[in-house]
């Protein structure tokens, strides 16, 4: 097969990004490299969310001289992905910016960034 | 002894992620729900942009949760850094830290950019409706840039009390225009309660680019404060 579809290839670039992603967040100690991971993990997921909502030949769902409306729900992408994923990328901001914060705190309180400093709640 | 586990959680995942990536097929046509946003935005909005009338319209009650969230991050990184200052018991009392001044370079970079950077963001911001942009997009823009004053200017401290009164009064507006679409128009945050205008002008798909402004000022405001906060 010599012609993959795009949407094929953004996909799984998507779910490999979520792999190194998970793969990070597993094998590093330290708290930020956990975070980093997260983020991986989240910025693979609008991937997938993104290349779920295309379609073949499609283009930008916005209608101007070049886009007909009579022609636009043959021509454009599904929209409802594209909307979602400003969604999900203002919470994925915000947890990160959470996480960021107790890291900060976390540092402050031991002097290190090493999660295996932080025993207290482990059962 | 902990990587084995780990290799196979990966590894499970990888095969599950395997099967939907080998087996998912590139659609060819729209699905119905997305055909029926794309003919219903233009029709009853007036909105060029099919994601901007799904964003602030027919999902607008999703979008003002959204920014509830922004506003409780703000808040709640606020409470996590905050007092940071205060020295504690068992501690040295920690000498007053001197600020690093950046060089002229970032300086002189910042005062040219950043006015670009703000007119930048209206634009983004009151295109919304038009073109690609919006609010949280110009929002982001916004506060990159006022991250971009603070790394040009370590010195400079931002004033709080000024962003938490616009962003609550952006916030408050954003209701309110709500609960005029709920009375002039078919429903909450309904962008139809001002005319329509002509398609594709600039005054025009009704209350959206309004609505649009008001997202694009909290979520810059909101953004700076978060930035702001880590900076201690």
């Amino acid at each position: 097969m010599s012609h993959l579809p795009i949407s094929n290839i953004v996909l799984a670039t998507g779910f490999i990004l979520v792999l190194i992603g998970l793969w990070g967040m597993l094998t590093h100690r330290n708290i930020l490299r956990i975070i980093i991971g997260f983020s991986l993990i989240d910025t693979g997921i609008h991937i997938v969310i993104v290349s779920i909502g295309y379609v073949t030949n499609g283009t930008a769902p916005i209608i101007d001289s070049a886009l007909r409306p009579s022609e636009a729900a043959s021509r454009v992408v599904d929209p409802i992905p594209s909307a979602l994923v400003v969604t999900a990328i203002v919470i994925g901001l915000s947890v990160t910016a959470v996480m960021l914060a107790y890291a900060i705190r976390l540092y402050e309180s031991k002097k290190t960034l090493s999660i295996d400093a932080f025993m207290e709640s482990k059962w | 002894m902990r990587r084995p586990f780990i290799i196979l959680a990966v590894m499970l995942f990888a095969a599950l992620f395997a099967g939907i990536a080998i087996d998912y097929t590139e659609r060819q046509s729209l699905r119905p729900l997305a055909a029926n946003y794309v003919k219903r935005v233009p029709q009853e909005l007036g909105a060029p942009n099919i994601i901007t009338g799904i964003l602030l319209t027919y999902r607008g009650f999703d979008t003002l949760g959204e920014v509830a969230v922004l506003f409780m991050v703000a808040a709640g990184v606020g409470l996590v850094l905050g007092e940071r200052s205060l020295p504690r018991r068992d501690d040295v009392p920690a000498e007053p830290e001197e600020i690093i001044p950046s060089t002229e370079l970032v300086q002189n970079g910042a005062a040219v950019l950043f006015p670009l950077i703000s007119i930048f963001a209206a634009y983004i911001i009151m295109n919304g409706h038009l073109s690609a942009g919006g609010g949280f997009q110009g929002g982001a823009i916004i506060a990159s840039g006022v991250m971009l004053l603070l790394l040009a200017r370590p010195e400079y401290r931002i004033d709080h009390g000024f962003l938490g009164t616009t962003e609550s009064l952006a916030g408050v507006l954003f209701v309110l225009a709500g609960i005029a679409g709920l009375i002039f128009a078919g429903g909450f945050l309904d962008s139809r309660m001002l005319p329509l205008g002509q398609f594709g002008a600039f005054f025009s798909a009704g209350a959206i680019p309004i609505i649009s402004v008001l997202l694009g000022v909290k979520v810059g405001c909101e953004l700076s404060v978060i930035i702001d906060r880590f900076r201690g």
